[in-house]
This record gives C-alpha cells, structure tokens and sequence, in this order.
C-alpha cells in the first residue's frame, strides 16, 4: 500500500508541476496583458514615481527576462504562497483567493455527498426493479437532469422561489450575516443559504450517477456470486446490500475522477447566478478584464482540486479493492 | 429392465429468417436502433432542428433577428387564435395587436393584449429580406401577417427584436458549434488515440500524460481562459471557430483513451496479427483492420460528446466569453435572462433555455440509442 501511495504521490506531483506550467501559460496568453495596461496607464501620467513603480513590477515579474526565469519566479513565489498582484482590485491576489477556495471547497464537497446520497439509493432501486414504472421514471428524469445547464437551473429556482416564497436566494448568507463573525446563527443562515447551490450544482452529476449505479448493479446482479449467495438461501436484503452493491460502488469511486471536474466547473457557473462568495464570480470577472493573475491563480488552484481529489478517490479505490493496488 | 417409454418431443422448429440472414452488419444496427422510440425521436427532432434553424433559419422566421423596432420593446408573445373573444371559431388562426402605454411609475412602455385588433396569420408570405443560404437573396417567410400587425410568436426583447426569429439563428451558431467541434474532437482523439494504442512505448506514455493534464483542468474554467484570451479584433466567423477548437481541444482526451482501448484489444486479435504477418503495411493494419472496427464506438462516443459542447457554448457566452453579440447563439440570447427581476418581468426570456434543453436531450437519447444499437451484446 505504501508503495502504490508514494506512487501515485509522485506522479501527483509531476502533474501538478505540469498544470503550473499550464497555468503560467494561461496567464501570458492574451496579447495585451493588464500589466501592459497598467504600465501605459502609469506612462501616461508620467510622473517620477511611475517609474520607479514600473521598475519595481519588472522586477517583481522579471519582465526583461526570458520566459522560463519569468516561469520560475512565478512558480517559486507561488508555492511560498505569492500569487502575484491584482491589478482590477489593487491587492495582492493572496488576500482575494484564500476566502473564495474555502467556500468552493464547501459547495463542491457538500454537492458530491449530495449527489451520492440521493443518486445510489435510486440506483439501487432502478436496477433492482428494472423496466419498473419508478424506474422508467428515474431514467427519464436523469436524462433531464443530464440537458439542463445548471445556471438554468439556478434562474428557474430562484425565480420560483422569489415568486412563490416571496424570498430571494441569492449569495450564502443573508445581508445581516454577511460581515458578522461565525457564530451558531451565522451556521444555521449559512446552512439555509447552502442547499440550493448544493441541490443546483449536485443535479446535474445525480443524473449521471444513477445511470452508472443502474448499471452497474444490474451487471453484477446477473453475476454467478449473487446467484450462489441466494442458491444458498441469503435473504435477499442481504443478496443485494452485502453481495452486489459493494462490488457495484467500485466503479462508482473511480467515477469520483470523472465527476469532479464537473462540479467544479457547475459550480463556478452556477455562482454567478446565484452571487456566491466563491471562485466563479471572481474568475470570470478577472477573465474579462484580463486581470491574468488572479485568474491564473484561480485555475491553477481548481486544477490542484482536482488533482488531489483525483489522489484520494485512487487512495479510497486502493483500499476497496485490493487489486488497485498490484496494478 | 423396463421399458422406457421415451416421448421425444419434436425440437421447435427454429425458423430461419431469410430476410434477416442476409443483412450487413450496419443493417442489422439501424433496424435495432429503430426499435430505440426514443433515440428515433431525438433523431427526428434534430433533423427537424437542423433543417429549421441551420439551413433555413430566416425562411422560418417571421422577421429579421437583428431589427430592432422602438415601438414594440419587451413585447409579450403573440400566441396563435383559433377562436375569439366571442367564442367563435375561425379556421385561418389570427393573433391579437397592442396596445401601448407608458407605465408613469417605472417609466417603461407597456403592452398589453388588444383583443379589437385582429390580425389574420398568412403562410408563405413577403417579408423582411434575408439571405437563403446565406448568399440568394429572399423575401419569402414561411408565416407571418400583414403590416401594422405583428407576430411576435415569442415576444420580444429589450431593443424590441422578435426572439423567435433570434432563437432560430442563434440555433444555427449553437447547433454548428457542436457539430465543428466534435469532427475536431474525432479527428484529434482517433489520430492521438490510434497512436497511442498501436505504437505503445514512450509515445503513448506521453500521449497519456498530456491527456492526463488535459483532464486534471476542469472543464468550463479551462475554456474560459482560452477564450478569454482570442484577440478581440477577430471577425465572428473566425472566432466561432477558434470556439470550436477550443471546446474540442480538451474533448478529445476522453474519445482517446476509449480508441486506444479498442485498439489495444484489436492489435493482438488473430487477424491483425494475420495481417502482420502477410507483411502488411502499418498504415494498412490501421486503416483497413483496426480502425473499421472501432469506427462504431467512435461514432457513439462522438454523439454522446455533442450535448456537452453545446451546454459548454451556451455557458460560455452566457458569462459573455463565448460568442459575442451582435451574433446570436442560445447562450448569447440567455444573456438576457441573467438576472431574477428581469426574468420575473419578462419571463418569455428564458424560451432560448428550452431549446438548449430539447437539442441536447434529443442528443442524448440519439446517442443512447447509437450505442445501445452498435453494441449486439449490450443488455
């Protein structure tokens, strides 16, 4: 087990090296950068001052340097946690992510535990009565939820909501909470505000994930195992739950790889509609503005999300299923 | 020992279908895949959406989608009349006029149904002039009514443009958008993946990785950031493609790495290696033995990867960086309906959503279909 971990750890870490490098890329693609912009910007006013303030960013970001050293000073910086400047909100981006990739942490989690536990016990019930009406239901209903964009989603929600209820949903706090510091009121205001954003972003992966849970199930079902486990007079609650549904997750925990860029990006999207504190408004702002820095950041830090997510579900799968491991 | 009596009875007749007998293997798909009801309504369904909004959008609506007319800003859909205010029934369907007046407290024109106007709905009428094709010019509509009335079957939007007609162009943008780029995705995933899975070694190891930090970006974000940085001064046309390429530069990792698969198992089967044998070329092997076997799963896997690039298109113009105004996609057209009170105001506004859900739907179900058909042993 501890070789397979380093192993995987190793090629995490090549990886990760790789997505930096992706991740600089990004931020010096488009032509005219907001470091330009600022330095024409200081030009312009010409004073003593904007020289020196244009020396002191060529120095920071090593401008006059080739790209490999610019590379270097950025990665090195990075990992010691410089992130480099802002230059839309005039702050060091370090001050801006931290914040923002906690809450994406919390949404994305909470929206795959959401997604497993709503989507497997349906899963479990389509394959075990399959062609059923329920089931021909579910399947319709997951193919549904597989075509609507998320942000739609989001709108219909909170357009129900502010016409049916009379409350608007947006953001993770109410107004009063916002600025407060975490209390148990501030806990319960947040707990009320996570589950759309949950519900919205975790849909969309429900969907996929009954139909590989049906699948699966209803393979292993036709299985000799399962046949010698009720030849042998198992109860059948035992059959399935004991017998076939633990092998039927294995695919499951592989799929984490597969699902977790999906929510990432449903929740960067879905953010916007529904204002959320967390990296997707902030993104795309910095996108449009090419305020590359704080965007690269941000992808960068949504890549080492993944990466690790992708880490841990190898981990769990290793430790299911002992074959993994000898691979 | 006794006499067994044995009763044989005769084995049933199994009846040999001649007609069935004599199918190709891609005959004996289509008739599967015709017994898929769904997956043939999906395939109905985009044909009928093909032919409606990418080769004949302006033929199929009433107006121009980028006339703006003051008088009739945010109108409210016209529906189609069958019968009247008095209950009588009339067999040509007619539409109601509007009447307008200036809201004094929000200071917005208002319109409201006029059930005293009654305007008549004519088929294969003159209208607004377009260009069929995109290059013969047109005036032929395939409904509308006669001036001063409208038919804003729709409503219209905030410059007062018919979002029928915009709903038909933009499927146009958005419907290709998906098509370009999945022959991009098949070309790059069964070249990269052919290779990968045929020569092995180093240069499928670094195929691997480079699909690997392909996937390791989430989707939606990486596309954003590309797009973010296509120069600005770029004509629609070239932009659209560059979008194309852009979605099928990180989709084509997924395609790779199911051909490789196909073509690992396909390489050691007997008649590949047959052909090694008899001393036939690689590129041969490739394209006569291996890649026609796959070519199915391609197809599958391809279809099933249009829906996620139209709702990837419509995402991204929807955060204003995919395709950009003044050309419309159905991303573009939901840019409108990006915020409650607006929506809550003008709730017609999201009808561009429903034509992304139905297309991507039908896809699905098409794809669905597809493989349930390719695959003689799936179920």
């Amino acid at each position: 087990m501890a070789a397979f971990i380093s192993r995987r750890l190793i090629s995490m870490l090549i990886t990760l090296a790789l997505v930096s490098v992706v991740g600089f890329i990004v931020i010096n693609l488009p032509p005219g950068s907001y470091l330009d912009v600022y330095r024409a910007q200081l030009m312009v006013l010409g004073t003593s001052t904007a020289d020196q303030q244009i020396k002191a960013l060529e120095q920071r970001y090593a401008l006059d340097r080739p790209l490999y050293y610019q590379y270097f000073k950025w990665i090195t910086g990075f990992v010691r946690g410089d992130f480099g400047r802002s230059f839309q909100y005039n702050r060091e981006v370090s001050e801006l992510v931290w914040a923002r990739i906690g809450f994406t942490v919390v949404v994305s989690l909470c929206s795959l535990i959401f997604s497993w536990a709503v989507a497997i016990p349906i899963g479990i019930y389509s394959a075990t009565h399959k062609y059923s009406g329920a089931d021909n239901l579910f399947t319709f209903l997951s193919f549904i939820g597989l075509s609507i964009p998320s942000f739609l989603i989001a709108l219909v929600l909170m357009v129900i909501s502010s016409r049916v209820f009379g409350v608007s949903v947006g953001g993770l706090f109410s107004r009063a909470y916002e600025h407060a510091p975490w209390s148990w009121a501030k806990f319960v205001d947040f707990l009320q505000h996570l589950w759309i954003p949950v519900v919205v972003v975790g849909l969309a992966d429900t969907a996929g994930l009954v139909r590989v849970m049906r699948g699966n199930l209803s393979d292993i079902l036709s299985m000799q195992y399962v046949q010698t486990a009720r030849a042998k007079g198992l109860p059948e609650r035992v059959v399935i739950y004991k017998h076939a549904v633990r092998n039927a997750l294995h695919p499951l925990i592989m799929n984490l790889g597969m699902s977790l860029p999906g929510i990432i990006s449903g929740s960067t999207v879905v953010s916007i509609v529904l204002s959320l504190p967390t990296c997707g408004p902030l993104y795309f702002n910095a996108l449009r503005s090419q305020d590359m820095f704080l965007a690269g950041t941000f992808l960068v830090f949504m890549a080492i999300m993944l990466v690790i997510g992708n880490f841990l579900a190898d981990i769990a799968l290793a430790l299911v299923d002992p074959r993994i491991r000898y691979e | 020992m006794a006499d067994i009596a044995v009763n044989l009875e005769p084995s049933p007749q199994v009846p040999i279908d001649q007609d069935r007998s004599s199918l190709t293997q891609w005959q004996l798909t289509w008739r599967r895949f015709l017994r898929n009801r769904l997956a043939v309504a999906g395939g109905i369904i985009l044909i009928i959406f093909y032919v409606v909004m990418v080769i004949f959008p302006g033929f199929f609506s009433p107006y121009s989608h980028v006339v703006q007319r003051e008088d009739f800003m945010s109108a409210p859909p016209q529906l189609p009349r069958w019968v009247d205010e008095n209950g009588t029934f009339h067999w040509r369907p007619f539409v109601y006029g509007f009447t307008t007046e200036l809201d004094m407290e929000k200071f917005e024109w208002v319109h409201t149904i006029d059930t005293s106007q009654k305007y008549p709905i004519y088929f294969i009428v003159r209208g607004e002039l377009y260009r069929l094709l995109g290059f013969i010019p047109c005036e032929i509509h395939i409904f509308g009514v006669e001036p001063p009335g409208t038919f804003f079957l729709f409503g219209t939007d905030e410059l007062g443009r018919d979002l029928f007609s915009r709903i038909l162009h933009g499927g146009q943008v958005s419907l290709t958008v998906g098509l370009v780029g999945v022959i991009l995705t098949i070309i790059l995933g069964s070249v990269m993946g052919t290779i990968s899975g045929y020569y092995g070694g180093i240069i499928d190891n670094l195929i691997q990785r480079l699909v690997e930090l392909l996937m390791s970006f989430p989707d939606i974000p990486l596309w954003a950031a590309l797009s973010a940085a296509l120069p600005p001064e770029w004509s629609p046309a070239k932009r659209f493609f560059a979008i194309s390429a852009i979605l099928s530069l990180r989709n084509w990792t997924g395609l790779a790495r199911q051909v490789r698969a196909k073509i690992l198992a396909y390489r050691e089967e007997d008649y590949a290696l047959a052909a090694q044998a008899m001393g036939a070329s690689d590129r041969r092997i490739i394209l006569v033995h291996l890649l026609p076997n796959a070519a199915s799963h391609i197809i599958v896997v391809a279809t099933l990867s249009i829906p996620g690039m139209i709702l990837a298109e419509t995402a991204l113009s929807f955060l204003g960086l995919g395709i950009q105004p003044p050309v419309v996609s159905w991303g573009v057209l939901l840019q409108h309906a990006q915020e409650v009170a607006v929506v809550l105001d003008r709730p017609w506004l999201l009808l561009p959503g429903v034509f992304v859900v139905l297309a991507v739907l039908s896809f699905n179900f098409l794809g669905d279909g597809l493989r349930d058909a390719a695959d003689p042993y799936s179920n």
